[in-house]
């Protein structure tokens, strides 16, 4: 490289540096030094209060005897469990639907992904009603076919079931408008190539839509499975106050929230967080190690 | 000329106010039960502060009481506390054990009137660490209606737990939708029932083990429970949402034990309710919910800051505002203050307030707090569900309460 090349490649970096700038300042300092401390805080015992104390592993050790913390991961692995196979499947069921073409189409679009773009206060102040069980539509609607409605928000169990339905319909317009991309981007001559060969829709579904589908369902998969080890908005807005589902339905994020805020042990909620993400780590990892033998690019 | 002269009268100018400037203390006070309804009630009792201390200006900083908390913890971590700051009595030991509360033994005036018990709360290891600010209680709400349909005599400062349980036998029997009794299963019920009892505490007086499995604590919760298990009382999911208070307010409650800070909520309440202080199971007991006012043990303005907490806590002007603003009631053993107070209706049996304090019970405290709330209502709630019984959940808060005060 000539001399002048090199002095103008530097002076174009200095230029890109000064534009990064602005935003590697608010990154280093609200994103990454946040994560250092975080990850120096789950060796440390700290009230706030007093300065630190170095623990060493003592926060992870106490977190392996903790029964809250096991409660919690088994209460996200049932959310996850729950919710990830049924919107998983409605979203690619509701994104075959919006992908025909009628007229009104784009106000059903539209309207499938407005529960997204609601705020988790709104909609959990919605499903509350709904689910209540003295006034709510569902006991209602249960009760005209002569079934005792059980006090959804009420309970820990039915509460479960209550908020996955509620993440359902929150949730299922986003996935389906990842998979309706995923759908656009299959080209219609595969389609017509198969219809010349005499596959009907089923065998078309079967054998293109679904293995040209597989890229979009590995990312949804994934980011699913990242989103909801991570839930929180549901857990802390939806069981009815003071009630069992209220003191006993807690997910991993929300003994993160009371361990920091409520019982100000912060090194042991810094512990807590990275052992989510460990886990998180952990499978995702798996998840892109199993790719290979289910999802289909275009280039394979 | 003229130019010079000018300037010599700007410069002296600026010579004689530097002493002033430099006799200025500005004191921050952080709080969180001034906003957002009584902010120009504290800037009164600021206003007459100031005047009596020329040089000392109060700077006030509010916060939601969900968000207080975690706000004065991260001030105090990054050493940029407030000088003087509220504390609720249950988080008092917390900070005092910390080292984050400036001593107060001796910096205040001995012939301030706190009320004896309320001065004591605030005491760690026999240091006066913080000042008692306001109290409150909780009392026996009672819908006279109701009793007058079912023939009922009203509650009085004689009635046990049996009494009123009978009574509201009798007021559920009035109708399907009508409820005798409204007396919440959780910590702070729990611990104040205990004292009820006389014989159950939440740990011994060493504060070295946890004693809240005893047989009386074992009879002090099943009697709790039963009055949900006896129908009188209507479960969460029965209440589907519907508040107690608003249940009461709505007639189809008999009894509801509740805080006096509901007055104002029931003033214009379509019935005829009072209240009595509450039944007994071996002894009166009743709840001293206490605000505190604390210095800060890093603050660089010990004697200005000491000075407002004091005004603040004891004035007279400052109990005036707050008993005239219905913004809670003064720790203070001086009846004249409460004289408007008392005049007040309804409840006109609002002397049961003082009542209640002649057996004041404060909530058992340790420094890991939240966490022995959270554990002790989430037992509780599986005790009401059936999902344990009393010895079973009491034998569970034991071990996890031992575990907290290690």
């Amino acid at each position: 490289m000539s001399r002048m090349s090199w002095n103008s490649g530097i002076h174009r970096w200095k230029w890109v540096a000064l534009f990064l700038l602005p935003g590697l300042i608010g990154l280093s300092l609200f994103v990454l030094y946040p994560i250092a401390s975080s990850f120096w805080l789950a060796f440390q015992d700290w009230n706030l209060l007093r300065p630190p104390e170095f623990v060493g592993l003592g926060n992870f050790q106490e977190l392996a005897q903790d029964d809250a913390f096991w409660q919690a991961l088994s209460y996200t692995l049932s959310f996850i469990v729950l919710y990830v196979p049924v919107v998983f499947i409605a979203g690619l069921g509701l994104a075959l639907f919006l992908n025909q073409k009628f007229p009104g189409m784009l106000i059903v679009r539209a309207s499938t992904f407005l529960p997204v773009v609601a705020s988790w206060v709104v909609v959990s102040l919605i499903w509350k009603w709904i689910f209540n069980p003295a006034y709510g539509l569902v006991n209602f609607a249960l009760n005209l076919i002569g079934i005792q409605g059980p006090a959804w928000l009420f309970e820990p169990q039915t509460a479960v079931y209550a908020m996955v339905i509620t993440s359902v319909w929150k949730d299922v317009g986003y996935i389906a408008l990842l998979y309706l991309g995923g759908l656009q981007n299959i080209s219609e001559s595969y389609y017509e190539a198969a219809r010349i060969d005499g596959a009907n829709r089923w065998r078309c579904l079967r054998h293109i839509t679904l293995p040209l589908l597989t890229p979009t369902m590995f990312f949804v998969a994934i980011t699913l499975l990242i989103n909801y080890f991570q839930m929180f908005e549901q857990v802390w807005l939806m069981p009815m106050r003071d009630s069992a589902a209220d003191r006993q339905v807690e997910v991993i994020v929300t003994e993160v929230v009371k361990n920091a805020f409520s019982y100000s042990r912060m090194g042991y909620a810094s512990a807590m967080s990275w052992v989510l993400f460990a886990l998180i780590f952990a499978i995702t990892f798996v998840q892109l190690r199993l790719q290979k033998r289910w999802v289909f690019y275009k280039s394979d | 000329m003229l130019r010079r002269s000018v300037l010599w009268i700007v410069v002296l100018l600026m010579l004689a106010a530097l002493p002033v400037a430099a006799q200025e203390t500005t004191v921050r006070y952080f709080t969180f039960s001034a906003a957002p309804d009584h902010l120009e009630d504290l800037d009164t009792i600021i206003a007459a502060f100031e005047e009596a201390n020329p040089g000392i200006n109060v700077e006030v900083e509010t916060a939601p009481f969900a968000d207080y908390f975690t706000l004065l913890q991260a001030g105090v971590a990054s050493g940029d506390a407030p000088d003087v700051f509220e504390l609720n009595y249950e988080n008092f030991v917390t900070y005092a054990a910390n080292g984050a509360l400036l001593d107060l033994s001796g910096m205040v005036s001995a012939e301030a009137p706190f009320y004896p018990r309320a001065l004591e709360a605030f005491q760690y290891e026999s240091q006066q660490m913080a000042l008692p600010a306001t109290f409150s209680t909780v009392l026996l709400f009672y819908n006279a209606d109701l009793f007058d349909q079912a023939g009922l005599d009203y509650p009085t400062p004689a009635w046990t737990w049996v009494d009123a349980v009978e009574a509201a036998t009798a007021i559920r029997a009035l109708g399907s939708d009508t409820w005798g009794l409204f007396s919440p299963v959780q910590f702070w019920e729990f611990y104040k029932k205990a004292g009820q009892n006389g014989e159950c505490s939440f740990f011994n007086a060493e504060m070295t083990e946890s004693t809240i499995n005893s047989a009386a604590c074992v009879s002090t919760l099943e009697a709790m429970v039963s009055f949900q298990t006896s129908d009188i009382m209507p479960t969460a999911a029965e209440l589907s949402g519907v508040s107690d208070s608003e249940l009461f307010l709505s007639g189809k409650l008999g009894m509801l034990v509740t805080g006096i800070w509901m007055f104002g909520a029931f003033q214009d309440a379509s019935f005829t309710w009072d209240v009595q202080i509450e039944p007994m199971i071996n002894q009166h007991a009743h709840h001293f919910f206490a605000n505190g006012v604390a210095v800060s043990a890093s603050t660089a303005n010990a004697e200005a800051a000491v000075a407002w907490a004091e005004f603040m806590a004891s004035s007279e002007t400052a109990a005036n505002v707050r008993v005239e603003s219905a913004w809670e009631l003064p720790a203070l053993d001086q009846p004249e203050y409460f004289a408007a107070y008392l005049e007040q209706t309804p409840p006109a049996n609002r002397a049961a307030v003082f009542e209640a304090l002649e057996s004041p019970v404060t909530p058992p405290v340790i420094e890991r707090q939240n966490e022995m709330q959270d554990a002790v209502n989430a037992l509780l709630t599986r005790v009401v569900d059936g999902e344990l019984t009393a010895q079973e959940a009491l034998d569970q808060a034991k071990a996890e309460l031992d575990a907290l005060i290690q």
